[in-house]
């Protein structure tokens, strides 16, 4: 592994390089190398830079608020907090089971989610890397370049994430943070006009997600030796698993393969997540960094995502998803691939998955039905986790007889990539920059590194830490609106 | 005949979740004719890092640290026109729940009695981590803003009227429907 990249014995004489901000990623981060005078790089970290301190102050929130509250930590997957949130307050109010409408709709809003987020980044953030080049020319490299010369590509993807985003409004209320998913079920169905406005797309959006999977195995097929290899490392994988192995990404239970693809665990019920994982805290991050406890923090760290979803299951749920599943498999000699860049691979075959699953949706009358909610016997403490677009998110809460919650603990998707990420960081960072004048061509191989994880910075900046520095906010005309300064004792203090 | 030049137009997410960056591509297929009409320069969109000379300045999100007032700053200095984006911009939204706690509260309890959290962690320390103010404020607080447009996020349709006011050379106004705080 890449250990000894982590951290440079003698910092202070090195040279400093930062790509800040990471950019066509959602959310904040930067990455910093040190290199020293020959260019030898000799320490490359990703850093999420912001925080929130969400999980402090959800506390003394009734427990009803907090689906519609939480998603406004991230923008992008908003339904993902939102329905995982749900899911551990349906154990609160004693909803062991939903009615078959609340299921429904919130997996169609779900899968309405997955397609608009892989669409979002595979065409509108990662597709300028693949079709132009990593050190292309910055002015072409994002999502306009690519309208203006592969105008029909471009526009399929706005098109499949405006489905996805639809989808999303009709079960949701809004396209970003709406509120139809609520502790015990959902406050509405689809009606018949909704339905089946819906419906008039979804054969020519199954079409197009198909498109978009046989473009990825283009990219790939141009150059293989590229994308096997990039930025590649060995690395255990989770996910949750549907009955029977079947690839689900709205309920489930846990399952761990190691790097040759051998089950390390299976079946684990998601409420028993704090026997399975543990988090570290690094000095340099916001972003926590779990492990699986019984392989510990050398050995336990492990990739979320599609990568480990397409892997990790044994059969896609739809026809045609299945059957790239199968090719993409048989790519690999059934063993497990783990190129950084086959990640967008298994990305667009789950938007295909995701495409099927709602028209199946959209041809089950349950999703029309009025018996929204259901109810039983309260309780105090609940997990929540779904298969968000970048992988498992995790969602736990407590809460007291006035009903306000006590307690809140959240491991988002990318957090369980940190590791992975800086693994993909030091990889290129070696490969590709060791030795050579840093330009801005292949710092951005870096950020393809990193882009492929589908990184979502915004949600993964819970936590909070302390800096070794002063400052102070002044307003317009120089009065001090607000200001910090760590005390001698190592603590925080407003200085008056 | 050789077309108008574009506009620039830079965008950043400042203490915000990327929903109104999400609610900006919202207008679907009307980027296209966005695009014809403007260029962008810095944005989670493009890998341009710092903000050139722009004529539209769209922010999201407060501001509650040091790298969030760097940034709002550089932008102010760099756009003709900024305009506050969503809650969070214009009077600091969710993250300025914490504004009535204290961080050193705030620490504790994410980094002593979280749950399944390693023994022996400590607070993140680093010089690359931007420090953090201790209350989270809105943009206006900050630096001069021109335009606000309200919403959790702003709708597609709301952001869609105020660019094509500004492109039109006109005072942008929301109108009825537009206007909404959710
Ligand atoms: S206003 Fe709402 S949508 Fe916009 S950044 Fe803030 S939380 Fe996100």
């Amino acid at each position: 592994m890449s250990d000894q990249l982590e951290t440079a014995s003698h910092p202070e004489k090195l040279r400093r390089v930062a790509i800040d901000p990471v950019s066509r990623v959602e959310g904040h981060g930067k990455v910093t190398l040190l290199l020293d005078e020959n260019n030898h790089v000799r320490q490359a970290r990703l850093h999420i830079v912001e925080f929130r301190g969400f999980e402090k102050f959800v506390q003394g929130r009734p427990y009803w608020e907090v689906p519609v509250m939480v998603q406004r930590l991230c923008g992008i997957c908003p339904v993902s907090h939102h329905i995982a949130a749900s899911k551990a307050m349906d154990l609160i109010v004693g909803a062991k089971q939903l009615t078959p409408t609340a299921e429904k709709i919130r997996r169609l809003m779900h899968y309405g989610q997955i397609l608009q987020s892989h669409a979002l980044h595979f065409f509108h953030l990662c597709s300028p890397d693949l079709l132009f080049g990593f050190d292309s020319d910055i002015s072409r490299r994002n999502i306009a370049g690519v309208a203006e010369k592969y105008p029909d590509t471009a526009r399929k993807g706005v098109l499949l994430r405006k489905f996805g985003q639809e989808v999303i409004r009709h079960t949701a209320g809004k396209r970003i943070h709406g509120t139809g998913s609520v502790p015990g079920g959902v406050n509405k169905s689809l009606t018949m006009a909704e339905r089946n406005e819906l419906r008039q797309d979804i054969d020519q959006i199954i079409d197009w997600s198909h498109d978009a999977v046989q473009l990825v195995k283009e990219l790939h097929s141009q150059n293989p030796a590229l994308y096997d290899s990039f930025g590649i490392f060995r690395a255990n994988m989770m996910s949750l698993v549907g009955d029977n192995g079947v690839h689900d990404l709205y309920h489930g239970s846990l399952r761990g393969r190691d790097a040759d693809g051998s089950i390390l665990f299976d079946g684990v019920d998601y409420q028993n997540y704090g026997v399975l994982l543990e988090e570290e805290v690094k000095s340099w991050s916001y972003m926590k960094f779990p492990y699986l406890k019984s392989l510990g923090n050398k050995q336990g760290w492990y990739r979320v995502g599609p990568l480990s979803r397409v892997q990790n299951c044994d059969t896609m749920p739809t026809p045609l998803a299945e059957h790239e599943r199968r090719e993409f498999v048989a790519y690999g000699g059934n063993l497990p691939l783990h190129a950084p860049l086959a990640y967008h691979w298994t990305r667009m075959i789950e938007l295909l998955s995701a495409a099927e699953t709602i028209k199946e949706l959209l041809h089950d009358d349950d999703i029309t039905g009025n018996e929204l909610m259901a109810g039983g016997e309260r309780a105090r403490e609940g997990v929540g986790v779904i298969e968000a677009p970048r992988g498992t998110l995790i969602h736990h809460y407590r809460v007291d007889d006035n009903d306000l919650v006590t307690m809140c603990n959240l491991i988002v998707s990318t957090t369980h990539n940190n590791q992975a990420m800086n693994e993909a960081v030091r990889q290129v960072a070696r490969r590709y920059l060791n030795g050579r004048e840093v330009s801005e061509g292949l710092l951005n191989h870096i950020e393809v590194a990193i882009r492929a994880f589908d990184p979502c910075l915004s949600c993964a900046t819970h936590a909070l830490g302390k800096m070794p520095l002063e400052v102070e906010l002044l307003d317009a005309t120089g009065h001090t609106l607000s200001a910090l300064a760590r005390s001698a004792d190592g603590g925080f203090c407003t200085p008056d | 005949m050789t077309a108008p030049p574009k506009l620039k137009i830079a965008t950043t997410s400042l203490a915000g979740c990327f929903g109104c960056h999400m609610s900006l591509l919202d207008i679907d297929e009307r980027l296209f004719d966005l695009l014809e009409l403007v260029e962008f320069d810095r944005s989670p969109l493009t890998d341009i890092k710092h903000c050139g000379a722009c004529d539209i300045g769209f922010i999201e999100g407060g501001v509650c640290n040091a790298e969030n007032v760097h940034v709002l700053r550089e932008f102010r200095a760099n756009c003709r026109i900024l305009i506050a984006v969503g809650a969070c911009a214009i009077n600091g939204g969710l993250p300025a729940q914490r504004n009535h706690l204290s961080l050193p509260s705030i620490l504790e309890e994410v980094y002593h009695t979280s749950i399944g959290l390693a023994p022996g962690n400590a607070i993140p320390n680093d010089p690359e981590l931007p420090l953090p103010l201790d209350k989270v404020h809105p943009l206006h607080e900050v630096v001069k803003i021109d335009y606000f447009i309200p919403g959790c996020p702003p709708s597609a349709d709301a952001i869609w009227k105020v660019l094509n006011d500004i492109l039109a050379g006109r005072k942008p106004e929301l109108g009825h429907g537009l206007m909404h705080y959710d």
